[in-house]
């Protein structure tokens, strides 16, 4: 019998899709049986407790969780995310409900020893309850109590060689597509660099020190399967410079229909038979694709890298050899001053171990807005307040076309007083001279 | 709010043991945050960091971000985490008797 009765929990027990309410259930039971005997470190109905307070937000429309909460472990600013409820007499299992964020590693790729390790350290120490994983990629350790949070970092650090993921004003838990490890389209390997920034930018990520927060993302192309260009301060894009290699026989076999479009990603839908005129050339945005004499022809110094040929026709097109990424910087979200996307900054550079070009153009980035930010001030928003135009003078690049969707439209156009002959010191004498009142 | 009891004395303080309010604040409640938060031995340093923070807040009405302590400090954000192993929010600004910081922490 359970501990609260949950009727508008239980609703979300039917229906097809994995219900959070039965996994908290389960996972309830389990504790409440406790077959291997574990001696647990926070309170064994911890589960109960949450579905509790989750129903008694169903029924009030508001949340139980008091305001903030700061918590951590020694030598570190962040990791932790500290969570009290407010109803802590009716609800004692989750009076402390602290949320431990652990750096996952590139492209979430798991043995099923570590995850067991994982798991086994939780359920001793935790709630049992998990989110695979935060939005920012960290493994997300739902539910436990501040004197459990040491104890779980010393276990996590001696035993399973992991640490913590970022929180607070500092370098958030970089993250990657999957990249190298299974996709031809990757232009560099996301994970190798993901993992060396992560390693290289250790102090910056555990010791808040920026004006806010700031993320890394690493895309092996520009389908952003892991969505820097929206959600991350600094967005790496993968790209290449030469020519998509085209295999002329397989695009014979993309019109002859022996190779599905889009790797049968449409197949739930009859759209009629492969017609690459009508499903490439012409979607194509800047239409530097043709057919001549049934051959697939690109004028690859129109292409603009957007990856729609290369989707339809994987088998018959790839990318070219010649790669690397851009970065973008400024996405956030809303607030303050309105969501942004990244803006290109670099639109290509080389990626080569140790990453030096990079790293580069990071260090001037963090050395201007950690001088120049206000307080909780996202760099996108640096950017807007102080100009683009600054911040390529402190990433030391020139500006160019690239730089722009289009020329600006007004003409509150500022000059440097070293380019205007005469400078501003002006004598009104001198004018009147010339100029009568 | 939980009462702490600390060589006799008493302080009112939240569960992230942050005192409830900056007016109460006393060597007293120095000397029951250092035994919080991994703190040996009070030196100057600890003085002059909380100090600070305390003037900051005085004249500003909120805590300094870290850059503007390193800076007034002179101690680079390294050393502050030597002084104050949970580091200048849980650290020193609990010491100091600061709100506690909020935000997306």
């Amino acid at each position: 019998m359970a501990k609260h009765a949950t009727p508008l929990l239980d609703q979300l027990e039917s229906g097809p899709w994995p219900s959070f309410v039965s996994d908290i259930k389960q996972e309830a039971a389990s504790r409440a049986k406790n077959e291997k005997g574990i001696d647990y470190q926070i309170p064994v109905d911890a589960c109960e407790d949450l579905l509790g307070v989750m129903e008694l937000s169903y029924v009030h429309k508001r949340t139980h969780w008091k305001h903030g909460g700061i918590v951590g472990v020694f030598g570190y600013g962040g990791g932790v995310i500290g969570r009290y409820c407010d109803q802590p007499e009716m609800f004692p299992g989750v009076a402390h409900f602290h949320t431990i964020r652990v750096n996952q590693p590139g492209g979430k790729f798991y043995t099923t020893e570590y995850l067991r390790q994982l798991c086994d350290l939780w359920e001793l120490r935790g709630s049992g309850l998990t989110n695979m994983h935060g939005s920012t990629g960290d493994i997300v350790f739902i539910g436990t109590t501040t004197p459990q949070l040491e104890e779980i970092f010393f276990e996590l650090t001696h035993n399973l060689n992991q640490d913590l993921g970022g929180s607070g004003s500092n370098l958030r838990t970089p993250s990657d597509c999957i990249g190298e490890a299974r996709c031809e389209y990757a232009c560099y390997d996301t994970q190798a660099l993901c993992y060396a920034l992560t390693m290289e930018y250790q102090d910056e990520l555990h010791r808040p020190a920026f004006p806010y927060k700031f993320k890394f993302k690493f895309d092996g192309c520009p389908n952003c399967c892991v969505a820097s260009i929206a959600r991350s301060d600094m967005s790496f894009i993968g790209v290449w410079k030469d020519a998509i290699k085209i295999d002329q026989k397989a695009v014979q076999a993309y019109i002859g229909g022996e190779l599905k479009p889009n790797a049968g990603a449409h197949a739930g839908r009859d759209w009629g038979k492969f017609d690459i005129q009508k499903e490439v050339l012409d979607l194509c945005p800047t239409k530097c694709m043709w057919m001549e004499g049934g051959k697939l022809v690109i004028d690859d110094k129109e292409c603009n890298h957007c990856m729609h040929c290369i989707n339809v026709m994987p088998r018959a097109l790839r990318i070219g050899d010649d790669r690397g990424l851009a970065i973008l910087v400024g996405a956030k979200a809303p607030i303050l001053d309105g969501a942004q996307m990244g803006s290109l900054l670099v639109p290509f550079i080389k990626v080569e171990d140790p990453y030096d070009e990079i790293k580069e153009v990071i260090e001037n980035i963090w050395d201007w807005w950690m001088e120049e930010g206000k307080n909780r001030e996202r760099l996108g928003e640096l950017i807007k307040r102080q100009g683009f135009q600054k911040l390529l003078e402190v990433t030391g690049i020139d500006p160019m076309p690239q730089h722009v969707q289009e020329p600006r439209h007004n003409p509150y156009i500022f000059w440097k007083e070293e380019e205007v002959p005469g400078g501003w010191q002006r004598d009104i004498k001198e004018f009147r001279k010339y100029h009568q009142r | 709010m939980p009462e702490v009891e600390f060589k006799g004395k008493k302080f009112v303080v939240d569960e992230d043991g942050f005192i409830d309010s900056y007016a109460n604040w006393s060597e007293d409640w120095v000397q029951y945050v250092k035994s919080q938060e991994g703190i040996d031995e009070l030196s100057d340093e600890h003085r002059k960091v909380v100090s600070m923070l305390r003037e900051y807040y005085e004249k500003n009405g909120i805590a300094p971000m870290v850059r503007v302590l390193s800076k007034v400090t002179g101690f680079k954000l390294k050393h502050i985490y030597e002084l104050f192993p949970s580091g200048p929010g849980k650290g020193a600004c609990k010491m100091a008797g600061l709100p506690k910081p909020t935000g997306c922490v």
